[in-house]
């Protein structure tokens, strides 16, 4: 680290300013974990895959690191690594440092993002899966009360993640599944309404989060050459993604399904939403089975996670309160820090946009109804 | 007061067939499907396109994803602008049902001519 740091993160941008803007309580909607290396996961891991690991030489998946590259920005801020090398992340006691306790949280919702998708070994995908899930449990939701976590899946087949959702569902800490956006296919598609099922039953939330290594490219029309690319359009797999939960019928197959929308923003989802619905009115004999509005659909099945948000600094902001006017809906944002990612999360300007009414569901109410937080 | 106005020899409107015709001043589609008669206003409340020049199509629900409820007898004609669909018998649009209506106006067969009653409301 230099030894020299430029002046951290302004009020405009910094989501750990929320606490001096807002007197009420926080739920931080979007918080990460990441896993020190494969070794950490051994003690979860049974004899025979830890020999697995060893006569391979295995190292972590390579997903995560393809989607988050560990020494971007974006990846962690800089005032948020660790002094002595390890990844940002991966240390609970500075979570609590950094987050949990300046904002004073009532909770926050814990995503590890390990790249269990990208392993084609079914078998082995499960036993990483499990033994990220114990380790969530053991070292970090065991240790602090606030942490509520996200059961990670081997995301490649769906009997396999029902038979992990279900072996994690009763430690009622896990309050969702994480389902990267990046899937083999859209997660509307019927050989997924078993794991949709799955998960309203048992009183989860799908949480549709950036990450996932599908076997095509992070762009519905072929591969971009740079990061830059894939990470300034993200927005485009999570378009293809409600799209087709709307098309497919999901919400009418599965109608308890509850979808939180994180690491993308908000601010391109109403033109999608309307576009979904005007299309609709016209085309809608092509899926007779969306009987009502997708607009309404959208409205009661999504939350979004603000961060990054997509907003400019100073006068320009009040853009931004019309564009969650285009929402139509004060219910659907929920504060979220993004830790560690060095995304611009300006929540102070966001509060003095939004209606009154609205601040305390965005920074805590929302996420508390849709995690059945206490 | 209504009136009534006969619009052409039922030989002039075989099953499947429309009728556009121009009546007390407004433009109103004239369908018959096998052996039921309709009649809307030719103009669609969405956004003023000439409706009745659309295709008249069974009514298409379904109660979950993969499941077709196909009905005939209760045809739709579907707005050649955007696609909208309206119910032929009532007016009745499908998307938007609580807000959303075309005109509708009786229509039935006498002496084996087509006629059309219309009101003398405002809204006719």
């Amino acid at each position: 680290m230099s030894a020299t740091r430029a002046e951290p993160q302004t009020e405009l941008r910094d989501p750990i300013a929320a606490r001096a803007a807002w007197p009420g309580r926080i739920i931080d909607a979007d918080v990460h974990a990441v896993v020190l290396g494969l070794g950490a996961l051994a003690p979860y891991l049974s004899a025979q895959w830890r020999e697995f690991i060893d006569e391979r030489a295995l190292g972590d998946p390579f997903g995560a690191a393809v989607t988050y590259p560990p020494n971007l920005d974006t990846t962690a801020r800089e005032d948020w690594r660790p002094s002595d090398g390890r990844p940002a992340a991966s240390d609970l006691d500075l979570l609590r440092r950094h987050v949990l306790d300046p904002l004073a949280a009532d909770h926050a919702i814990l995503t590890c993002n390990y790249g269990v998708d990208s392993i084609r070994h079914p078998d082995f995908a499960v036993a990483l899966a499990s033994a990220v899930n114990d380790w969530l449990a053991a070292e970090w939701l065991d240790r602090d009360p606030r942490l509520r976590g996200m059961i990670v899946v081997p995301a490649r087949h769906p009997s396999q993640m029902i038979a992990e959702i279900r072996r994690v569902a009763a430690d009622r800490r896990f309050v969702g599944v994480l389902m990267p956006a990046r899937s083999d296919r859209p997660y509307g598609n019927r050989i997924y309404h078993p794991v949709l099922t799955e998960i309203a039953d048992r009183g989860l939330v799908m949480s549709l989060h950036w990450g996932g290594s599908s076997d095509g490219p992070p762009s519905p029309t072929g591969w971009p050459e740079w990061f830059v690319e894939e990470h300034a359009a993200e927005q485009q797999v999570y378009m293809a993604q409600i799209t087709s939960l709307i098309g497919e019928g999901v919400f009418q197959a599965v109608p308890d399904l509850r979808v939180a929308v994180g690491e993308i923003g908000f601010a391109w989802f109403p033109s999608l939403m309307w576009r979904l619905q005007k299309e609709w009115k016209g085309l809608r004999r092509d899926i007779p089975w969306v009987t009502r509005p997708p607009a309404d659909l959208l409205r009661e099945h999504l939350r979004f996670t603000i961060a990054p948000t997509d907003m400019p600094p100073g006068a320009a902001a009040a853009d931004m309160g019309e564009i969650i006017g285009w929402l139509g809906s004060e219910d659907m944002l929920m504060f979220a820090s993004d830790y560690p990612h060095g995304h611009d999360v300006p929540v102070t300007a966001l509060l003095d946009v939004i209606p009154e009414t609205m601040r305390p569901k965005l920074m805590s109410e929302t996420a508390r109804a849709l995690y059945r937080l206490g | 007061m209504s009136t009534r106005y006969v619009v052409a020899p039922v030989s002039e409107l075989p099953d499947g067939g429309r009728l556009i015709v121009n009546v007390a001043g407004r433009s109103i589609g004239v369908f018959r499907v096998g052996d039921d008669y309709y009649a809307l206003r030719n103009r669609c409340p969405h956004a003023g396109g000439e409706l009745c020049r659309g295709r008249v199509v069974g009514r298409l629900e379904s109660g979950r994803p993969g499941d077709y409820v196909h009905d005939l007898s209760r045809p739709l004609v579907a707005c050649p602008w955007h696609g909208w669909e309206f119910d032929l018998a009532t007016g009745q649009s499908y998307v938007d049902p609580a807000r959303l209506r075309v005109r509708a106006y009786p229509v039935a067969v006498e002496d084996d001519h087509v006629v059309l009653t219309l009101g003398s409301g405002r809204a006719d």
